[in-house]
């Protein structure tokens, strides 16, 4: 009997704990919201309704077939990102984006652009195994 | 404890067939995947990667989750003793399953998206899934009866059906704008849920493996003893609390990838204990060896020694700004999800399948020829990833860089291991899918002609009397 309320305390400290970790997450995001931002918020749409992180990544995270597009926007420009979404590559099809779509989608990838680096050259490592950016 | 578990084809043998089917149809989706990274043009009119990938991902997490499913209602009844709260809930929620991954994967082919990297599926699909992990959570409650005295697999089952509903609902916030409007709160609020999701899933598989062990070994000492509450309470912390690790790189706050480094480091404890075991594990396995189940239970245990030696080393964010972004995350991943989730689940569909009218002895040969392909393919097929992996670090952090494209040239005879591998992974997973999912069919035929046949004899024998 005893241990099964030792059990239950442990249970509902963890719960407590991680309920409020989540609701402090969600109350206080990173970044502080922009409503102005509708531009980069539709490309994020074009980005997801045509997968394209089946290939690529952003901050390292998604596919492995394309590049990582975080700092695409600096390192290439927007021709650049343009001429491929016109033309494709042997294993990137067409996806004959409207104006508009491609539009939004260059204003997210600006947006993800000015949110950080992603090279993890530019991280400072410390000697307790943590990094820096 | 086994009266339950008959040769008659019950809704919760039906999700195992069909996770099967799943993993069967998963793993051709990711070969296809593998050769696009060979040839770049394959079928690209058709299926280019952007679908196949969503395609590969879905049929394989739908199959953890359909047998999952299938492992807990089965093992749920054993454990108590009384048949499910309600068997209609179960059906109609095995359908709300079956009819929206059906969905899902058509969709995909169609080039229909709008969800995010994992649950690609257009959003509208999310809501029949959720419907029908309530309809699953109130069926459990309702069967389980009482809460007095759990042993420790009812607790992973109870951790595992909660959560997962949390953390699938959660990873749907991004449609509020409040949540999408900047990447990185969109990618801190996505890696929480997915990094707790699929601890909550492992919660459901590694639940009804701990009952599957007790039921092969005969004693119920382990669900019990407090060693076993202490490893639970160290997954669900971590479960809980190391999900960013995923994010080390993300410009998110630098106290969740603290808090993530110091949780995930006290899986070096779970790591400890599997070496401390591994005599009495070893001994253990020679007892149990001609158990086709222990056999793919013992298989996992290795698995679960190296996948969690390159998690732990991956939690490490000094470790993880090389290895991130890299395929050493997938060898990781495939890791995980090969080697423990398929190898666990397919021990439990051994035991819950092996009652058919067709004797499941007569195939042993080809599964054991399975077993051992697989395993070994699984090996190259990981070592093929981390070769890759450490090389596109290697270029991640050169300072002059040769170009993308380049760089996936080098990798190239990795990529061929990978898919000669892969082709040798499938293989052997079909020597051991192939007898499963046959003796189920072959047996519903068989009753449905009998049936016929008693009917049609039935019906003669009136006729005659007339």
């Amino acid at each position: 009997m005893a241990a099964n309320r030792q059990k239950l305390f442990v249970l509902i400290f963890l719960l407590v704990a991680f309920l409020s970790y989540t609701a402090f997450l969600y109350s206080d995001l990173p970044v502080k919201y922009n409503s102005a931002k509708k531009n980069e918020d539709a490309g994020k749409l074009v980005w997801q309704k045509y997968n394209c992180n089946a290939c690529h990544q952003v901050y390292g995270l998604g596919g492995y077939l394309g590049p990582d597009l975080t700092n695409v926007h600096s390192l290439r420009g927007q021709e650049y990102i343009k001429a491929f979404l016109k033309t494709g590559t042997g294993a990137m099809p067409k996806f004959y984006l409207s104006d508009e779509e491609t539009h939004s989608l260059l204003s997210f990838l600006k947006d993800i652009d000015a949110s950080g680096k992603a090279d993890p050259k530019t991280f400072t490592l410390n000697y307790d195994g943590t990094i820096e950016q | 404890m086994e009266p339950l578990n008959n040769n008659k084809l019950s809704t919760a043998k039906l999700f195992i067939l069909a996770g099967l089917l799943l993993l069967a149809t998963g793993m051709l989706f990711g070969l296809t995947g593998a050769l696009q990274y060979l040839v770049p043009d394959f079928i690209k009119q058709y299926l280019s990667f952007e679908k196949i990938r969503p395609l590969h991902v879905s049929s394989v997490v739908f199959w953890i989750i359909f047998a999952g499913i299938g492992s807990v209602i089965t093992y749920l009844q054993q454990y108590s003793g009384k048949k499910i709260f309600s068997a209609l809930l179960l059906k109609v929620q095995f359908g709300i399953f079956t009819v929206s991954v059906l969905a899902i994967l058509v969709s995909y082919c169609l080039g229909i998206f709008g969800g995010r990297e994992y649950w690609e599926f257009h959003p509208a699909f999310a809501l029949p899934i959720a419907i029908g992990w309530i309809l699953f959570i109130i069926n459990f409650i309702k069967s389980l009866g009482s809460f007095k005295k759990l042993p420790l697999y009812v607790w992973m089952w109870l951790t595992g059906l909660f959560f997962f509903l949390f953390t699938f609902m959660e990873s749907y916030l991004w449609m509020l704008p409040y949540f999408r409007n900047n990447v990185v709160n969109d990618m801190t609020v996505q890696w929480k849920s997915y990094g707790s999701m699929v601890g909550s899933w492992n919660m459901l598989i590694y639940g009804s493996s701990i009952f599957l062990m007790e039921k092969i070994s005969g004693s119920k000492k382990y669900s019990h003893a407090p060693i076993a509450f202490v490893l639970y309470f160290t997954g669900l912390f971590n479960l809980m609390f190391n999900w960013g690790h995923h994010i080390y790189t993300l410009p998110t706050y630098p106290f969740v990838k603290h808090i993530s480094y110091a949780v995930s480091m006290t899986e070096l404890f779970i790591l400890g204990r599997i070496i401390w075991q591994w005599k009495s594990s070893v001994s253990t396995a020679r007892k149990h060896y001609h158990h086709t189940s222990y056999r793919f239970l013992m298989a996992a245990d290795i698995w679960i020694f190296l996948t969690l030696i390159l998690a732990i080393a991956m939690s490490i964010p000094a470790i993880n700004v090389y290895t991130h972004g890299t395929h050493i995350t997938v060898a990781h991943t495939m890791g995980a999800t090969i080697g423990i989730n398929s190898f666990l689940l397919l021990a439990i569909a051994f035991d819950i399948l092996k009652d058919s009218c067709v004797p499941l002895a007569k195939s042993i040969k080809w599964v054991n020829r399975g077993y051992y392909t697989a395993n070994l393919s699984l090996l190259i097929f990981w070592i093929s990833l981390i070769i890759a992996g450490v090389l596109k670090a290697k270029w991640q952090m050169n300072d002059v860089k040769i170009p993308f494209g380049t760089m996936m040239l080098k990798l190239r005879p990795y990529f061929i291991l990978f898919f000669v591998s892969g082709i040798s992974l499938i293989t052997g997973f079909y020597f051991i899918l192939f007898p499963l999912i046959r003796n189920q069919v072959i047996c519903q035929f068989k009753k449905l002609f009998l049936k016929k046949e008693a009917i049609e004899d039935n019906v003669s024998g009136v006729f005659a009397m007339d």
